[in-house]
């Protein structure tokens, strides 16, 4: 190598409390270059990171940063060394605005004085978003903004600390298109001023389009490193993974039984008016749309956890009434969220707590939980969804992204749904992992069960979906059956294009 | 995955290493400490703030707070004694007394989630409330003439098998909190919600429901450490509980739970409550003026506390 590099890592352990995660793992980044890590769900992405950034201590190997063997104390120091990192989990704190999001930890002060320079970061702060391209104003609090604009603060930050190494751990997972590609060209742009960037993703098409060299981990062991050019999907499919996986999305036998779920011009008073579909034993009907559209918000509606302004739900025929997600439940539908974080999981309880958190009536009888009912239940879901983990008994908190998702799956599998709906289900979730999950999806409908899937990933919408429902600032705007859309159609009518109602029941 | 485990019961063990610590230093400082008589008027005068600090455990673990603890043990007992001297039946009267305290909890719940109030706010008003209204009831003097009921006589002055009545009442709510905390869904829904309430929320709890009925039973175990007391004293004081939210607070959070909720047991409180208890009745035995004995014991609660903070990272 003739260029000296950025950071080199050799020989990373790691093991959390006798579990070990990390074994002899190297790693090393060039300047200029756009380096993806990968590797399925819990394989060590983000631990080996938060080793080079001091948030983890190694067992044992060593890091250089620029020639020099170094150990970061914690993540200051590490930017000191002009090492900084847009983490996996957000980090924005809700009622400081923008602005002091920005700058938190590293505020421009007047001397030593602690007299913040109010007007100087408001400037910096509009700079930087705009270099994004993106157009938030810096004195709003930063839980008016949606999940990805709050991700575009994130590396706005990571941006303007001006760094020569910028760690990414899936930074587009909740970012819309036009975020991704603004995204993308800053990325351009550093890579041009000779920064190094480490990108984790489980997007096989960014990788491919975006990155120089790519290293594979799988279950804590280093598998190799590929230039990106002289390799192809397959081959790192083979390496993350260690088979063939076969086809990324599974082939759907449909059966159609009768309509199980109807929403009849179903309003909120600001998200979405009269929005009407039906869904049918067996389908699945993939809903698309931009970030915002509304979509989630529809969902949470029909699950209770929103009140409707008017508009009616009809299940198998009959009108119901759902005023809350007791209610829903009860009707036999299940609600897979966004965000695992704030909506999906309790992070302090294990495993086992979380999956049993849908199912108590099942478990207990007299509500008092039959401890051999809950195993059961749990040890099911761990094993059909392969989640990996130490035990049952670990906390979902330390689980890795990936996992954690399967442990909100398992969560619902468990209550039997007549009706599914999931949001954005696969979001950040490994290629096998993903797939693992299509399949759950289509046994599922195999035996009946009613499919509304949540998504902004186009090509699993045309992938999985039976029939797909398009929504527009709150609007429906086309009704589309698989045959008849594409990612142009769908695009058009999510944009606003033009409305053309085709409706399959 | 062992190591795992074991550190948590390391550390989980760590209010109990702080109990014999303290029990030892303290037999060898006052020879008088471990006698049985001592011993059993030790876990008498715990018995009321541990029942007390059984709910408060409940109510911390959801997240929540109750400031009103001492103004309901008040209310409670004074309605009870009231019933008493007026030649209610004591069993019925116990019985309203602790339905009342009940119904003054449920209120704090109703507040707070209905009306949307945080909980140290919601509580910090009904403690002003209770108080004036215990005031106004007992017309700031204490109710006696209690009758000679031998029920309530029991309740704060007898004796189960040499046991005081007290402690066995604070070992049997011990037993059916524990049950409710370890073994029930109303347990698990307490540590969810106190972990994550959207979440709980969104997979079907009612989350509401759950807290109403917490507060509620803290009130109630309010009101019967109130009737022990009154029991005790034979008369019901307007001024009875004042402060003894702090004692009960302190008893949680040195038993491990965390204030920001969804973590916690309920042996840890138990635990608290006796260290707090021994501290007492030790520092009384070894003579150290009152005064004294605050700084020690705010002392403790800092250094347990840091101690924890410090195992956990
Ligand atoms: N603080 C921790 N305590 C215990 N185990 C941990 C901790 N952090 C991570 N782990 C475990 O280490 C393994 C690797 O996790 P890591 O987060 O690095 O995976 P990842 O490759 O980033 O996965 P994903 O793609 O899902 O984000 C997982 O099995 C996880 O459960
Ligand atoms: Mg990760």
């Amino acid at each position: 190598m003739n260029k000296q590099a950025l950071v080199e890592m050799k020989g990373i352990s790691k093991a959390f409390s006798g579990n070990q995660v990390l074994t002899n793992v190297d790693f090393d980044l060039l300047p200029g270059e756009i380096h993806a890590l990968m590797g399925e769900n819990g394989a060590g992405k983000s631990t080996m990171m938060k080793i080079l950034t001091g948030i983890y201590e190694r067992d044992t190997g060593t890091v250089f940063s620029k020639g020099q063997e170094v150990q970061f104390k914690d993540a200051k120091e590490a930017e000191k060394a002009g090492i900084a990192v847009i983490h996996q989990e957000l980090n924005i704190i809700p009622y400081l605005t923008v602005t002091e999001n920005m700058f938190l930890g590293k505020e421009l002060t007047v001397g030593k004085t602690g007299i913040l320079r109010m007007a100087e970061m408001k400037k910096k702060t509009e700079e930087y978003l705009s270099r994004l391209g993106i157009d938030i104003d810096p004195n709003i609090e930063a839980r008016e903004l949606s999940v990805g604009q709050q991700q575009m603060i994130e590396i706005a930050r990571a941006i303007a600390a001006d760094t020569d190494v910028l760690i990414m751990d899936e930074p587009t997972a909740a970012l819309t298109d036009r975020e991704i590609e603004a995204l993308f060209k800053v990325m351009r742009g550093l890579q041009e001023q000779g920064v190094g960037i480490v990108y984790i993703s489980h997007r096989m098409e960014e990788i491919f389009k975006m990155c120089d060299r790519i290293s594979v981990l799988r279950d804590g062991e280093y598998i190799g490193t590929k230039v990106i050019k002289e390799t192809n999907f397959e081959e790192i499919v083979k390496m993350m993974v260690g088979r063939d996986i076969g086809e990324r999305y599974p082939e759907r036998h449909v059966e159609l039984g009768p309509e199980r779920i109807r929403v009849d011009k179903l309003s909120h008073e600001k998200k979405f008016r009269d929005v009407s579909f039906s869904v049918h034993q067996g389908e699945i009907l993939g809903v698309s749309g931009l970030m915002g559209a509304g979509r989630t918000e529809i969902m949470e509606t029909i699950f209770g956890s929103r009140k409707k302004s008017s508009g009616e739900i009809w299940i198998d025929e009959k009108q119901v009434n759902i005023r809350n997600p007791y209610d829903a439940i009860q009707l036999g539908i299940g609600f897979i969220t966004e965000d695992r974080k704030d909506e999906g999981l309790v992070l302090d309880l294990s495993v086992r707590e979380n999956i049993s958190l849908t199912n108590l009536k099942r478990i207990s009888s007299q509500s008092v939980i039959s401890k051999t009912k809950e195993t059961e239940l749990v040890s099911k879901m761990i094993e059909k969804l392969r989640v990996k983990t130490s035990g049952s008994e670990q906390s979902v908190k330390s689980l890795s992204g990936g996992n954690q998702q399967k442990v909100v799956i398992g969560k619902w599998l468990g209550i039997d749904p007549k009706i599914l709906i999931l949001d954005e289900p696969t979001r950040g979730v490994d290629v096998g992992a993903k797939k693992e999950i299509y399949q759950i999806m289509n046994e599922l409908t195999e035996r009946g069960v009613a499919i509304i899937m949540v998504s902004s990933d186009l090509p699993e919408i045309l992938g999985m979906s039976d029939r797909i429902l398009v929504v527009h600032e709150g609007k429906a705007t086309a009704i589309l059956d698989r045959q008849d859309a594409n990612q142009e159609i769908i695009m058009q009518a999510a944009t606003g294009g033009n409305s053309h109602e085709k409706s399959g029941s | 995955m062992k190591n795992q485990a074991l550190s948590q019961t390391v550390q989980k063990l760590g209010p109990l290493l702080g109990l014999g610590a303290i029990v030892i230093i303290l037999s060898i400082l006052s020879p008088n400490f471990l006698e049985l008589n001592n011993l059993l008027n030790l876990l008498r005068q715990v018995s009321i703030n541990a029942l007390i600090a059984f709910g408060m455990t409940f109510v911390i673990l959801t997240g929540g707070i109750d400031l009103s603890v001492g103004s309901m043990l008040a209310l409670g007992a004074a309605l009870t004694a009231g019933m008493l001297s007026s030649g209610f039946d004591p069993i019925l009267a116990i019985l309203l007394g602790l339905m009342a305290g009940a119904i003054m909890g449920a209120l704090n719940g109703f507040i707070i989630t209905k009306g949307k109030v945080a909980p140290f706010i919601a509580t910090l008003a009904t403690m002003t409330i209770f108080r004036g209204l215990t005031l106004v009831y007992t017309e700031g003097r204490p109710i006696t003439g209690l009758g000679e009921s031998v029920a309530f006589e029991l309740m704060g002055r007898g004796y189960f098998f040499g046991i005081p009545v007290p402690v066995v009442l604070m070992i049997i709510s011990y037993g059916v909190l524990y049950f409710i905390l370890k073994k029930t869904t109303f347990g698990r829904r307490v540590y969810a919600i106190g972990g994550n309430e959207e979440a709980s929320r969104l997979s079907g709890i009612k989350v509401d429901r759950v807290k109403v009925a917490i507060y509620s039973i803290t009130g109630m175990l309010s009101v019967l450490a109130g009737i022990i007391l009154t029991s005790r004293l034979n008369s019901a004081q307007p001024t009875a509980g004042v402060s003894y939210e702090l004692d009960a607070i302190a008893a949680v959070v040195l038993g491990g739970t965390s204030l920001s909720g969804g973590r916690g047991w309920i042996f840890g409180t138990f635990v608290g409550a006796l260290i707090i208890g021994v501290l007492n009745n030790g520092l009384n035995l070894l003579d150290v003026s009152s005064f004294y004995q605050q700084v020690v014991k705010g002392g403790v609660i800092l250094l347990a506390v840091i101690l924890d903070r410090k195992k956990a990272s």
